[in-house]
């Protein structure tokens, strides 16, 4: 059986210490293939913003283990929980996702460069990366010169760009309008479609049917799971 | 579905013969509402009583008879267009009798009729999903906004109603769960997490994929006091 890019084992989160202390995230496992895209729904407080932050390793959990592509977050010393980030996951937020003063190509080359590619090789990636998605023509805008739809395909080109497999998405549709919004979600989808691992955040039905599977949360349990196909 | 008033719409585009009108019928309506033709040639027939079609000329070499609208039948094919479709008097509805049942029966477990009939819904979500990625895309994700066809559009405009309505249950589903939740909790306590028999073995990994619930089950709530009021 395929590995999965990530896992979440039977993680828990608390916040604070005695009386005061909530738990944010309580027993949750979830596993995302190689070719998977899968949502998280709950209602506000259901936890899926600690979800998402713990699959990022943006935060450790309480107890449990978080697993991104077969290292442990809690094993790894901070620098090296740094650059697991940086090179396996790519993140794609509601907006404000890309650097108003880089281009597209410079914006999806960034993570590499930090990563200490050279500058020739990052622009190259980030140039195969846009040709992958049909915007080649892009590659030279900045983000003003883009429509909020082509800034959110070109993040998520930035998401998966290099060795990057796992892309987090949370409500990557945010502003746009429905017709253009469903564009974006195309494009994660065929990403994932193509071997990329993806976890979906999102409060609206209509935006989880694109994943193949659905995973509900409330008061920080998962207490149902949606199968498609 | 109004198929007389739909017929005189096509049938303004000039004169046709009943195989035609049926072929163009469900062209034009995303082949949602098939027609057999003897269905068409029948209400052609009471078209023609009422004074809204004549036939236009004698039958073809094969006895086909094309058939034109009237004066008085563009009028009315005008007003249709015009005139708003009422929606005031909904059709009987399964769901809303059951769901609105469950709530007022004691022994019946209203979240678990919610919960298997939103794993329904979102699994129905997904295979549309999928069914509109094919129509939009066939192959590849959209990479520039599609130019439709007269019969695309129709497609998919057939196909976004029918999304539309699922992701519509579904918020609806999701706001009674809630008036459930508000209604039992005490008023000074944080509501209570909800346990399903699915929710116990969810760990969320495709092994653990529960299956569609079974609607033959039968669902009953827990031997508990009911407080609602």
């Amino acid at each position: 059986m395929t590995e999965p890019i990530l896992q979440l084992i039977d993680c828990t989160r608390v916040h604070g210490q005695g009386e005061t202390a909530v738990r944010a995230l309580d027993g949750v496992s979830v596993q995302v293939q190689p070719g998977e895209l899968v949502a998280v729904m709950g209602p506000s407080g259901s936890g899926k913003s600690t979800l998402l932050n713990l699959a990022g390793a943006l935060d450790l959990p309480t107890s449990g283990q978080v697993v991104i592509s077969g290292q442990s977050t809690s094993q790894l010393r901070p620098d090296d929980l740094a650059a697991l980030r940086r090179r396996k996951v790519g993140v794609v937020f509601q907006d404000l996702n890309l650097i108003p003063s880089l281009t597209a190509a410079e914006n999806i080359g960034l993570p590499l460069e930090l990563d200490g590619r050279r500058v020739s090789e990052a622009r190259r990636a980030a140039v195969g990366a846009l040709h992958e998605l049909g915007l080649d023509d892009l590659a030279d805008r900045y983000p003003d010169q883009m429509s909020g739809g082509q800034q959110q395909r070109v993040a998520i080109a930035r998401a998966l760009v290099g060795e990057r497999r796992l892309v987090l998405a949370d409500e990557p549709t945010g502003a746009l309008d429905s017709v253009t919004g469903d564009g974006v979600l195309a494009v994660l989808r065929a990403r994932c479609d193509a071997g990329a691992a993806g976890l979906l955040v999102t409060h609206e039905a209509r935006h989880a049917g694109w994943a193949d599977r659905v995973i509900y949360l409330r008061d920080g349990k998962v207490v149902d799971e949606a199968v498609g196909r | 579905m109004s198929v007389p008033l739909s017929l005189l719409a096509l049938l303004s585009q000039g004169p046709a013969y009943g195989a035609r009108i049926k072929a163009d019928f469900e062209e034009r309506t995303g082949r949602a509402f098939p027609l057999n033709v003897g269905q068409v040639y029948t209400t052609l027939a009471r078209l023609e009583r009422d004074g809204l079609v004549v036939a236009d000329g004698g039958p073809d070499d094969e006895g086909r008879i094309p058939y034109r609208l009237t004066d008085a039948g563009r009028a009315e094919v005008g007003t249709w267009w015009e005139r708003p479709v009422d929606r005031t008097e909904p059709a009987r509805d399964e769901l809303v009798m059951k769901l609105a049942l469950a709530v007022a029966t004691p022994d019946v477990d209203a979240h678990a009729v919610i919960q298997h009939q939103r794993t329904a819904a979102m699994a129905h979500l997904q295979r549309l999903t999928r069914a509109k990625l094919a129509l939009s895309a066939p192959g590849s994700p959209p990479q520039t906004e599609p130019v439709p066809t007269p019969t695309s559009l129709s497609d998919e405009v057939v196909l976004e109603h029918r999304l539309y309505a699922v992701e519509s249950e579904l918020r609806w589903l999701d706001h009674v769960e809630g008036l459930l939740l508000h209604r039992r909790a005490p008023q000074s306590a944080p509501a209570p997490s909800v346990t399903l028999p699915s929710a116990a073995s969810a760990t969320a990994a495709p092994s653990a994929a529960r299956p569609a619930p079974d609607p033959s089950t039968p669902i009953s709530r827990p031997a508990a006091p009911d407080t609602r009021h």
